[in-house]
């Protein structure tokens, strides 16, 4: 079957879609987005979290079909969605977004400094990721970058049951996760001081 | 396999009706994990994601209509007072990725015994209305779970809508776990008096093969609680009246060894449950100023 639904802010189609087919599989086999994470395929580990209508849910557990006419973003997008987010309070009639070449093409490239984010159009949950040391083998990031930008949208100043609950649904079997929680502190500080700024 | 998307409910009957075995989606979250795992190729999947009336929730004179696609986490954030029982056993649903997804319909369609909602209905009294081409029916919670995975559904009916009568007092529901999150209940239980007719209903999750309430228990902690005049003079409940209540959950509770934990550790965990939650009820109840909206 076909699915039609939105991507990082861009229409996409998907052609050949097998009716049992998750989201995830979509998005990593048929879109190039290697992002969101196939780990637990059961929703345990939240490194397949994604946004839909805005929404986060484990990308693993939606089926393709569910998806139509809907709108995803993935952590590809989420520097663009950041940025549009921040500038725009959102994206207006599909004139941002990230186009698909561009999510495919996302790599830390020559010139920019993947250890520190120099030179990469990164979201503020991600530069802080790195600022904090929040990142081992990287394999949850995507997941805990989706949830914990999602929550700093809904909660600037979150407690740390806060940080933890909206977290809870994403493991990490390297960090211990105190540096992620750092981080997203951090995060929630660099925002709150922006916010005091303008 | 098929896709089927009904734009309507009326649609979702009709196909509901034309294909009996077809398997409704809607959260994904179980139906999702068997299909990524192999362990179920369903002819046709029956996507509910787009009929409106199953996420939409109504507050009325007794009842909560509760749609059957509607968000844990809308009831957490949206029912606390009218549902406070029901709103922390969504709580403790897995993780906020699941139960931006999940809902009651769903928990009733797989019916596990483990399923988080299950004690919660059961104690606050619950009726579920399912509909097929044929009309419609509403099934007291109580005749709903009928076998390990088995509900009272009809092959070509599909759950429409949860009516869950509102708090009238106060209402407890605890889950014993490794953590908090990403947890199937080793056991549940979940409690709730009801002032107005001098009752109390429990429920009890993961014991049994099916959800069950502890009918024994009930009746005991109900004449009780009668016969000393709890009700009116708001009394602490005396501690043998609490353990006797106690081990007659933990006596309703028929529970098997498994991964999760040992029929023995669950017949006391259910026990011990009951207890603290009729102590933390009946202090909301006595107005020693816990709020309504629970906090297990």
């Amino acid at each position: 079957m076909r699915v039609n639904f939105t991507v990082n802010g861009r229409p996409q189609e998907a052609d050949d879609v097998w009716e049992g087919e998750s989201l995830l599989y979509v998005l990593r086999e048929r879109m190039g987005l290697p992002g969101s994470k196939n780990a637990c395929e059961q929703g345990e580990c939240g490194s397949c979290t994604v946004r839909l209508d805005g929404v986060p849910v484990c990308s693993c557990l939606v089926a393709a079909g569910q998806v139509e006419g809907r709108e995803v973003v993935t952590v590809e997008g989420l520097a663009e969605f950041a940025k549009d987010r921040a500038e725009h309070a959102g994206c207006a009639a599909g004139t941002c977004g990230t186009s698909l070449d561009a999510a495919k093409r996302w790599e830390a490239k020559p010139g920019q400094d993947s250890q520190t984010g120099e030179g990469v159009e990164l979201s503020p949950i991600q530069q802080a990721f790195i600022d904090a040391g929040a990142v081992q083998c990287g394999f949850c990031t995507p997941g805990l970058l989706v949830a914990a930008d999602e929550m700093l949208e809904r909660n600037p100043s979150p407690t740390d049951a806060d940080i933890r609950e909206a977290l809870s649904g994403n493991l990490c079997r390297c960090t211990g996760y105190e540096k992620i929680l750092d981080a997203v502190r951090l995060a929630a500080a660099r925002q709150e001081r922006q916010g005091e700024a303008v | 396999m098929d896709f089927l998307r009904p734009a309507s409910w009326e649609e979702a009957l009709a196909a509901k009706a034309e294909h009996p075995t077809a398997v409704p989606i809607a959260g994904g979250t179980d139906i999702m994990v068997e299909i990524n795992f192999d362990h179920r190729r369903p002819e046709y999947l029956l996507d509910l994601n787009r009929i409106e009336l199953l996420r939409e929730w109504e507050v009325g004179e007794e009842n909560v209509r509760l749609g059957a696609s509607v968000p844990y986490t809308q009831i957490m954030e949206n029912l606390r007072t009218e549902l406070p029982g029901l709103a922390l056993a969504s709580h403790t649903v897995a993780s906020p990725q699941i139960r931006n997804r999940g809902g009651v319909g769903g928990n009733l369609g797989t019916a596990s015994p483990a399923g988080d909602a299950h004690p919660a209905l059961l104690a606050a009294g619950a009726e579920v209305e399912v509909e097929s081409v044929r009309g419609s029916r509403f099934i007291p919670i109580d005749e709903f779970y009928t076998g390990v995975k088995r509900n009272a559904l009809q092959p070509d009916e599909l759950i429409k809508t949860v009516h869950v009568k509102k708090a009238d007092g106060p209402q407890q529901y605890s889950k014993v776990g490794t953590r908090n999150a990403m947890v199937i209940a080793v056991c549940a239980f979940g409690l709730a008096l009801h002032p107005e007719t001098r009752t109390v209903r429990t429920g009890i999750g993961s014991a049994a093969p099916t959800p069950i309430r502890a009918k024994e228990a009930e009746a005991f902690l109900n004449a009780a609680l009668e016969e000393g005049g709890f009700w009116d003079n708001g009394k602490i409940i005396t501690p043998s009246i609490a353990k006797q209540f106690a081990d007659l959950c933990s006596g309703a509770a028929n529970p098997i060894d498994d991964v999760r934990g040992t029929a023995k550790y669950r017949r006391h965990a259910v026990g011990i449950m009951a207890r603290r939650q009729l102590g933390w009820t009946w202090e909301q109840y006595r107005g020693s100023g816990r709020t309504l909206e629970g906090a297990a």
